[in-house]
């Protein structure tokens, strides 16, 4: 990768000095749940690697255990069996060098959109001037501009999403994750943080791993689409997408490739379920 | 979006004098305006109190009752004004009673819910007896406490705070809890401490929750310090209205019972403000939008 791009990737994050190789690596990892009455499998025998820079999509029914994966990339959730690494060291606690955005945008009520956002800096004591500039950046590379006085009750959904989109790249983490980020938010409003999730990864250059449930919006965003099946969660295939970088929405819709794409993971993931 | 144009209800092209993007800033209310609007706004409970007071008037006035059963308002309110000092004195006693009983109840309930809800071991052993304090009748262990600590302020505050502070835990307790696990896992891979992610996010996402508690802990508190009078003071509201109690000057007594009413009422009314000033984000100060004709 160009060395330009990388110092600015990870800049205020402390890079080993041995190539990682692998942004995020999942090796043969186990999760089992004890619950009263059962034991349950969530996850079982999962390999998976990223390279850094990639945006890599997982598609899967509900509960195959696509959100857990995220868990175990960051630390939050720690493997029964197997290793889960990242940035190539082995994940033992809840790693600070990742970005995260859930399903709710989980914005501090009390904070208005620039203050929640600088959360993410207070917390890591990060120079206040410099948090400042930064949060000015995103606010304006998402679009939040004019917002940033406004209270998270008084913001939409898909606003709700860029300020916590915002503060989980305020610190220029080098693994972003995401957890259905856009699964609460409305067709066009998805579509339209879609088209912008893809620019912004574009010009920060992070390593993206996203959870969805549209497999539209795997093949739009990423280069790799993992396919889970559930109960116990296992990879089913992984698929290259032979998309151009540059992807516009209803360009890169009507392509050939996207179709292709799509109907293969579509019929994937029903032959999976079929198999149930 | 923040505002929805209200032009768009017209279905007409916004007209020259409104702004691009449909949202007028308003300038703050003035005094008078403020006032005007409270005025508008509560004037129902002082209509139903004052119907209340004049029903009162019409039986006594009516001699309906023995008067030295039910006073007259005016012969209650000119017990009062014959005695103000005396009234003042006693008034300020309890008065003082309780806000210190509350004032302490709120510590230690506070305290006692961020050490549970930081140690489960913590809240297993002392929820019980928390519990356990909670349900003794205070009025039986009153006079212990007159015995252990003679006839001053003591007990009388010791039964304020143990009336007053079970609502505090409760409620802090639940709202520590309260707070979403996706904002906590978030601040942990935000490399956040335990103060930081306490300070920033249990804690005010908790206040709610302690205000509703507060609120309950303040009408127990004045019971507390006047329950604390009943059994041995020789100063304080409970101490008038049992010697009035015991000299049948009902109009004293009335006066006593009003005053205190109106003690709890004003407590109550201190921490609604004091609320409103720490929680006007909270979603229960927000009101929905109204349209506007302009």
């Amino acid at each position: 990768m160009p060395p330009g791009s990388t110092a600015e990737r990870v800049a205020p994050m402390e890079r080993p000095l041995t190539d990682p190789g692998h942004a995020v690596e999942l090796d043969e990892v186990a999760v089992r749940f004890r619950t009263k009455r059962k034991d349950v499998t969530a996850l079982q025998d999962v390999t998976l690697r990223v390279r850094p820079g990639e945006f890599v999509a997982i598609v899967g029914p509900s509960g195959c255990g696509k959100s857990t994966l995220l868990k175990l990339a960051s630390g939050l959730l720690a493997p029964s069996s197997g290793t889960a690494r990242l940035l190539g060291e082995e994940v033992t606690a809840p790693r600070p060098d990742v970005g995260y955005v859930f399903q709710k945008a989980a914005l501090l009520e009390w904070r208005s959109a620039r203050k929640n956002i600088l959360l993410q800096a207070e917390m890591r004591r990060m120079p206040a001037r410099q948090a400042r500039e930064r949060a000015d950046e995103l606010i304006a590379m998402t679009g939040l501009t004019g917002f940033e006085d406004a209270y998270p009750h008084e913001l939409s959904g898909g606003m709700q999403q860029r300020v916590a989109l915002c503060r989980a790249l305020l610190h220029r983490p080098p693994v972003l994750l995401m957890d259905e980020p856009f699964g609460a938010l409305d067709a066009l409003t998805r579509e339209q943080m879609n088209v912008e999730l893809r620019r912004i990864w574009q010009e920060t250059g992070t390593t993206v791993l996203l959870v969805t449930h549209s497999i539209a919006e795997a093949v739009y965003l990423a280069d790799r689409v993992v396919m889970m099946t559930a109960r116990p969660g296992t990879v089913a295939g992984v698929i290259e997408i032979g998309l151009p970088a540059d992807r516009d929405y209803g360009t890169t819709m009507a392509e050939p490739e996207f179709a292709r794409a799509t109907r293969h993971i579509r019929d994937h993931l029903g032959a999976a379920v079929a198999a149930d | 979006m923040v505002t929805h144009s209200q032009s768009e209800r017209a279905g007409s092209a916004p007209s020259p004098a409104s702004p691009p993007d449909g949202v007028v800033e308003r300038s703050r209310p003035g005094l008078g305006e403020r006032l005007a609007g409270f005025a508008e706004r509560s004037w129902r409970p002082f209509v139903l109190l004052a119907a209340i007071v004049v029903a009162w008037w019409a039986v006594t006035a009516a001699e309906l009752v023995e008067p030295y059963l039910v006073p007259s308002p005016g012969d209650t309110f000119d017990a009062i004004a014959s005695r103000p000092e005396y009234f003042w004195e006693h008034t300020w006693t309890t008065g003082y009673e309780t806000l210190l009983g509350f004032v302490i109840a709120a510590a230690i309930g506070v305290f006692a819910a961020v050490v549970m809800v930081n140690s489960p071991t913590v809240e297993k052993t002392l929820y019980p007896l928390l519990l356990f304090a909670q349900v003794i009748p205070k009025i039986a262990i009153a006079p212990l406490f007159v015995v252990w600590l003679g006839f001053g302020l003591g007990p009388k505050i010791v039964v304020a705070v143990l009336m007053a502070f079970f609502p505090v835990v409760i409620s802090m307790v639940t709202g520590l809890k309260s707070v979403d696990p996706e904002m906590l896992q978030l601040s942990a891979t935000m490399g956040a401490k335990r103060g930081q992610t306490f300070w920033k996010i249990r804690f005010p996402a908790s206040l709610p929750h302690l205000f509703s508690g507060l609120k309950v802990a303040a009408t127990m508190a004045v019971t507390g310090a006047v329950v604390g009078e009943f059994v041995g003071a020789d100063a304080g509201l409970g101490f008038v209205i049992l010697q009035a109690n015991g000299n049948l000057d009902t109009p004293v007594l009335f006066a006593g019972l009003l005053i205190m009413s109106l003690l709890g009422v004003l407590l109550f009314v201190l921490v609604e403000w004091l609320e409103y000033l720490v929680l006007p984000w909270h979603a229960s100060r927000r009101g929905e939008g109204t349209t506007t004709n302009l």
